[in-house]
């Protein structure tokens, strides 16, 4: 069975794909960076900073509005910034009597709200265009590049890697789950909350100490190649002359989003 | 998306940079030590085992429960995960397991990671071990029972501090955001508490050497305990302060400057944020934004770097 | 009490005097008690085929996870004039290529370049050398190209081949596969046979097939409760059905 979700690589050969991953995580960073410092109700610097992103969409041979269509993950935390537009702030837009609360809507109120989903929105597409025109294991060499610890970057290589295994593992158990949860005609069953929390943790028990006994297998297998605590690996990336220049233009149009955004 | 949303994880824009340049400060600092403390205990065997239980606490993720009415919460892992490998491994684990949602999932934004790191990571990871630590030497029904009780109590403390987040950024009035994430997580962490206790019990019971007291005890000590229980000593007395009398916080809140609205946002939230000879212009605050993450980047750097010359030796 | 087999006086093989591999009365217990090895005497040469089969539990494994020092770093095993002690055992695990038997536990990197890198990277050969081994090791289990795959998205017969390829790498003098034909559907498993049959290279295979040993292996080693009951001609022990039965083993 083949778990096929988590690859979130959409190959394609594109001026973008091949560009070196590291340039892409900082260009990406800086990007989301670049929204934070925005003030709110800057439309302008908002609409430039998407122009941006729908070239980087065109470029990568995706699509314009391939971000666009997945950007619907950022959805559901909306509803958290609901309660800014009553923030006290502002001009009051009307009064609404709840009975055990007032709310009153303001003008400034309404315009952080609106800001802060745009600057979500803007930020969630340019991390779903980093993974679509990166495969993982180079986003893994981009952040060994960018010295993150060896340590944390070989558990991230390993729960790529076993995440698949594991995940199939999972619907295996939770399939003999279902073959087991027959129901009588005529009764209701399925036993209480309890009993059910108390089945899915012995499912995550068992899971567990697979998962150990696998960790077991796995480092006597490092070990029968040389494996002595200190992992090396090979980085291919090299940083060409195209990657630099990507990356200079990408900090001046930030530059000019960022002045767009406080002079006018 | 394969798991139902529990509001955990914070995305890019609803955190001001202040607050999460502050939360990254000290995710660096607890994952810093948490590298060179697991290299101390794990040696070796470390790296595949960890990644593995980065892998494991991902997939048990997908272990969801229905709770009522439609909803399900799903298992978040913290707790466990620092209770069977020790508080720094769990720290590890987490990153790794939060770090890789972000990246692949958009389950979280990339700059607010810290604030997820820590809210999920190494809030759980203190909260849940310090609390077991307290009694892992007693009976196997209180460990059991403390057990579930502080992965309950870890899940309420990463919904309180996330909340608090939200608010500090302006991004929630406080009196309503944190009414509803202890209500909701309230529920989701019974379903947390539970999965932990029951998963601890089948593993002490098939696997006596991988969780007993000695080994739990080795891995933390005191710190741990007075860290989870004073953090769970706060959120028992702030949140029905915090839930009880909004209007009194916002008013201090106000005369502090907290409630940042509309243009004034990103950095009304500490007034003093600016650079002194520039005085309080939208260029200096800038400047001082970009100077605080520059000052992160560099730490970032020069901890990477000599992590790399310690683990070369 | 395990039945031993008599040695016919009809075929006499040259008795090798295990110039690759030399073990010398091994025995194991597991900590939690178990006795899996009970006074194991075993003689390679090079360029042999050797079988080992048994029933399960028989401590195939076991013997085999002990010619990389896994499971204890002290054993009276000799392996091309080299003790197995501490001091030898990185190049011990470069002369002995242990290929187990799960290859999701054997490719633990995110793609199948850097699994079948890590070997040399860890002998600390120059990347070039790395480079040249990978594609060359790549090229005799005939995945040439398969480098930037992710690992999970290769079928069994593929991880297989590259789990052989991770190990050849590191060039080593005796191959040993843990039920490499396990879990291989009838089209890998006839794949798998034609590449160790050209493998110019010393093997010595754990397996329950026992068909594809009568076509491989000149040699067969019988295993039974921890101890080697059988090591002869594989056409003369095949044909003793008494022997086989007694040890879970059903003639071809």
């Amino acid at each position: 069975m083949h778990v096929d979700i988590f690859d979130q690589f959409q190959f394609s050969e594109s001026k973008v794909h091949s560009l070196d991953p590291r340039i892409k995580v900082l260009v990406a960073v800086a990007f989301i960076l670049s929204n934070a410092l925005l003030p709110d109700g800057s439309w302008l610097a908002f609409g430039v900073a998407w122009f941006f992103l729908l070239l980087a969409n065109d470029l990568s041979n995706l699509g314009l509005g391939f971000t666009l269509k997945r950007s619907v993950i950022a959805l559901p935390f909306a509803v958290v910034a609901v309660s800014a537009i009553f923030s006290p702030r502002g001009e009051p837009l009307g009064v609404w009597d709840l009975g055990f609360m007032t709310l009153i809507p303001t003008d400034a109120g309404l315009i952080r709200f609106a800001s802060i989903l745009l600057r979500s929105w803007l930020s969630v597409q340019i991390a779903i265009l980093l993974v679509a025109t990166t495969q993982f294991p180079d986003l893994i060499h981009a952040l060994e590049h960018l010295r993150l610890p060896r340590t944390l970057t070989t558990i991230i290589a390993f729960l790529f890697r076993y995440l698949f295994v594991l995940t199939n593992e999972v619907f295996r158990i939770l399939r003999a789950r279902e073959a087991r949860s027959a129901r009588l005609p005529g009764v209701s069953g399925g036993g209480s909350l309890g009993w059910r929390l108390k089945t899915t943790g012995s499912m995550a028990g068992q899971l567990f100490t697979r998962s150990y006994e696998r960790s077991d297998r796995i480092y006597q297998a490092m070990i029968s190649r040389g494996y002595a605590g200190h992992i090396r690996t090979l980085n291919p990336h090299r940083i060409q002359s195209r990657d630099w220049l990507v990356l200079i233009v990408s900090a001046a149009v930030l530059m000019l989003i960022q002045l767009v955004g406080w002079i006018l | 998306m394969l798991y139902a949303p529990t509001y955990l994880h914070i995305p890019d824009g609803f955190l001001t940079l202040v607050v999460s340049v502050i939360f990254w400060a000290v995710t660096i600092i607890m994952v810093w030590l948490a590298v060179s403390k697991t290299n101390k205990s794990l040696g070796e065997k470390q790296i595949p085992l960890m990644g593995v239980m980065a892998a494991f606490i991902f997939a048990a993720q997908m272990l969801n429960f229905p709770i009522a009415g439609g909803t399900s919460g799903h298992f978040l892992g913290g707790a466990l995960a620092a209770i069977v490998l020790g508080p720094w491994a769990g720290i590890l684990v987490m990153t790794a397991v939060v770090g890789v949602q972000a990246l692949l999932f958009q389950d979280g934004g990339l700059l607010v990671m810290g604030a997820n790191i820590f809210n999920m990571g190494i809030l759980t990871a203190v909260v849940g071990f310090g609390l077991y630590r307290l009694v892992v030497h007693q009976k196997r029904g209180l460990r059991l029972a403390v057990a579930g009780g502080g992965a309950w109590m870890a899940t309420m403390a990463a919904a309180l501090v996330t909340a608090l987040q939200l608010w500090l950024s302006g991004t929630t009035r406080l009196e309503i955001v944190l009414p509803a994430m202890l209500g909701v997580h309230a529920l989701i962490g019974i379903g947390e508490g539970l999965i932990t206790v029951a998963a601890l019990a089948y593993i002490e019971q098939t696997r006596p050497d991988l969780l007993n007291a000695e080994k739990t005890a080795r891995e933390g000590g005191r710190g741990w305990v007075v860290g989870g229980v004073l953090i769970t000593l706060a959120a028992v007395f702030l949140s029905p302060l915090a839930s009880g009398s909004p209007d009194g916080l916002e008013r201090v809140a106000e005369n502090l400057g907290f409630l940042g609205t509309g243009q004034d946002a990103p950095y009304q939230i500490l007034p003093d944020y600016t650079i002194p000879f520039l005085g309080e212009t939208a260029l200096s605050t800038i400047l001082a934004g970009v100077v605080g993450a520059a000052l992160v980047m560099g730490l970032l750097v020069l901890v990477g770097r000599n992590l790399q010359r310690r683990s070369e030796v | 009490m395990p039945v031993k087999h008599t040695p016919s006086y009809d075929l006499i093989i040259p008795e090798c005097q295990g110039d690759l591999l030399q073990i010398q009365d091994l025995h194991f217990a597991y900590p939690d008690g178990h006795q899996a090895l009970r006074g194991i005497n075993l003689n390679v040469c090079e360029g042999e085929k050797i079988a080992l089969v048994g029933p399960n539990g028989a401590g195939k494994s076991t013997l085999m996870l002990h010619l990389n020092g896994i499971l204890g770093d002290k054993s009276p095993i000799t392996i091309a004039g080299l003790d197995l002690v501490k001091e030898n055992l990185p190049v011990i695990r470069a002369l002995v290529g242990l290929v187990f038997q799960n290859p999701d536990d054997q490719l633990f990197s995110p793609t199948v370049f850097e699994d079948v890198a890590f070997g040399p990277l860890h002998m600390g050969l120059p990347e070039d050398e790395v480079l040249e081994r990978v594609k060359e090791a790549l090229a005799v289990v005939g995945m040439e190209g398969f480098g930037e795959r992710l690992s999970h998205h290769l079928s069994m017969g593929q991880k297989k081949r590259i789990a052989i390829a991770t190990v050849l790498a590191m060039h080593p003098q005796i191959l040993v596969l843990d039920e490499p034909s396990a879990g291989l559907d009838p089209r890998a498993r006839r794949s798998l046979i034609d590449f160790l049959q050209e493998l110019p290279i010393t093997l010595l295979v754990s397996t329950h097939d026992l068909r594809m040993v009568n076509e491989l292996f000149p040699r067969m080693v019988i295993m039974d409760e921890g101890e080697i009951v059988a090591d002869g001609p594989t056409q003369e022990l095949l044909k003793d059905e008494t022997l086989l039965l007694a040890h879970g083993l059903e003639s071809v």
